[in-house]
């Protein structure tokens, strides 16, 4: 019988729950690196036992740690992490030049067919690849030094490459998305990059239309069509079918259009969750009910999935990397919250459940689909 | 004095999250070359547990990390240069080099 393990990234820790194919009865496992924030753990798609997670403090820096047997023992491997050359600046948010400077990764992506292979999206905005299971890193230096590096600002919450999205069909496509330059694709294994942010509208800058410079929160795709590409923007629910070439609005019914998570149904490319949050300056659900929002016709039509979730006083967020899917059928969805719930539902949607109520605040949450 | 004598045993008390990522003790013991200075033990530190590089200095410009403070009989010596001879006690084994979490948030 299949299982699910799911790995949870805090504010204090990380966890890693599992359960059988049913998805009824839980183990928690953890902290984890107890007391060091993990914003982001993942597995390889080759070896689900391979998992690299992102620890780090404001006091000691960053950490990284991979564990090869399914999270129940980590060794520290490589954490330099510098960048290519003369670093340059970029713009801080007072308009000032300001030095790249390596803060933390927050984000992994292990490649789909080699465990030893991983990419890490890190602040100030660069991409690092690693062939050797994490134990060194190596820039890809063409994203940070595109021309529109020098004037790419920090969002609220640094200047973060947080979302890597690796085509599995397109060999050499990929996908980042910076907080807040917005999404740049690669045809060239990173090569070389181009924005991919044509159709974005941002009120919150100079230019609402520019080819650079928009808050994109989160970007997901289905491997079985991989040019389709579905985007929570820091307003607006957006989606290209040009891989990235242009995108269109589809928050169509939607009680805000804010947000941080967006995931794709592991069965139908066309079926699409968000989690809406009120607005930019408040973080928390639309009238204190944390609603998940399903889509079945890739966007504009979006029906609320409350069953099991709380209906009331409820004021968390679901940060972007918060939110993930197995893939047994029936589909699972997982989020975990800023008040330390991980919610799961093994009904694509249609019902939720706690899984564990009283983590500190939840950063990342992703799902393993396991024999 | 032979090269054996001009080696020096230096205590350092690491914080709780060095000594978790260390698997260390509270208190370690690192060897230094000659005169013991704030950079030679953390030097040594790092040499003994190459885990620690980075979590107390930057990994390029080996300065101190802003949350970082360093303490010996009853001084902070944080912002000494690090080439700055440690207290004789220090060099003698009497007392400790320690490495502080310094308090931050509310």
């Amino acid at each position: 019988m299949s299982r699910v393990r799911v790995l949870v990234g805090t504010r204090k820790g990380a966890f890693v729950l599992t359960s059988d194919g049913s998805r009824r009865e839980w183990t928690v496992e953890g902290p984890h690196f107890g007391g060091w924030e993990v914003y982001h753990l993942k597995g390889s798609a080759a070896d689900p036992d391979r998992i690299f997670a992102s620890q780090s403090t404001g006091w000691f820096g960053q950490v990284v740690q991979r564990s090869d047997d399914g999270g129940q023992t980590w060794q520290p491997v490589g954490k330099d992490f510098a960048y290519k050359g003369e670093a340059g600046d970029h713009k801080w948010h007072d308009g000032s030049d300001r030095p790249w400077k390596f803060t933390r990764v927050w984000h992994f992506e292990p490649a789909l067919d080699d465990p030893d292979h991983v990419y890490a999206g890190v602040e100030d905005a660069a991409l690092f690849h690693s062939s050797d299971g994490g134990q060194s890193w190596q820039e890809l230096p063409a994203l940070r030094n595109h021309p529109s590096g020098p004037g790419w600002q920090p969002g609220a919450g640094g200047m973060c490459l947080h979302t890597i999205v690796l085509d599995p069909v397109n060999s050499g496509r990929m996908y980042v998305a910076i907080s807040a330059a917005g999404v740049f694709r690669s045809d060239d294994s990173a090569a070389s990059w181009s924005p991919a942010n044509k159709g974005l509208r941002s009120e919150f800058i100079p230019d609402p239309d520019a080819e650079v410079g928009h808050c994109v929160h989160r970007v997901a795709m289905h491997p079985e069509r991989p040019d389709v590409l579905f985007m929570q923007k820091h307003w607006d629910v957006m989606r290209s079918d040009n891989a990235g070439q242009s995108w269109q609005e589809v928050s169509g019914n939607l009680p805000s259009d804010f947000g941080f998570a967006i995931e794709v149904h592991a069965h139908e490319p066309s079926t699409i969750y968000v989690v809406p949050i009120k607005s930019d300056s408040e973080h928390y659900p639309p009238e204190g009910r944390l609603r998940v929002y399903r889509s079945r016709t890739g966007g504009h039509e979006w029906e609320p999935l409350t069953t099991g979730l709380p209906q009331a006083n409820c004021y968390v967020n679901v940060l972007r990397d918060a939110m993930s899917k197995d893939s047994l059928d029936p589909c699972g969805l997982y989020f975990g919250t800023t008040g330390g719930q991980v919610c799961g539902s093994p009904d694509a949607g249609d019902t939720w459940a706690p899984i564990v109520r009283d983590l500190p605040a939840v950063l990342s949450v992703e799902a393993q689909t396991l024999p | 004095m032979t090269a054996v004598e001009a080696r020096t045993t230096v205590r350092v008390v690491l914080p709780a999250h060095l000594r978790v990522l260390a698997q260390s003790g509270k208190e370690v013991q690192v060897r230094v070359e000659g005169q013991p200075t704030q950079g030679a033990v953390l030097d040594a530190l790092e040499s003994l547990y190459p885990v620690l590089r980075g979590t107390i200095r930057d990994v390029t410009s080996q300065r101190r990390r802003p949350f970082v403070r360093f303490f010996a009989c009853e001084q902070d010596l944080s912002n000494e240069p690090p080439d700055t001879p440690l207290p004789p006690a220090v060099g003698a084994g009497e007392e400790p080099f320690f490495v502080v979490g310094a308090i931050a948030g509310g």
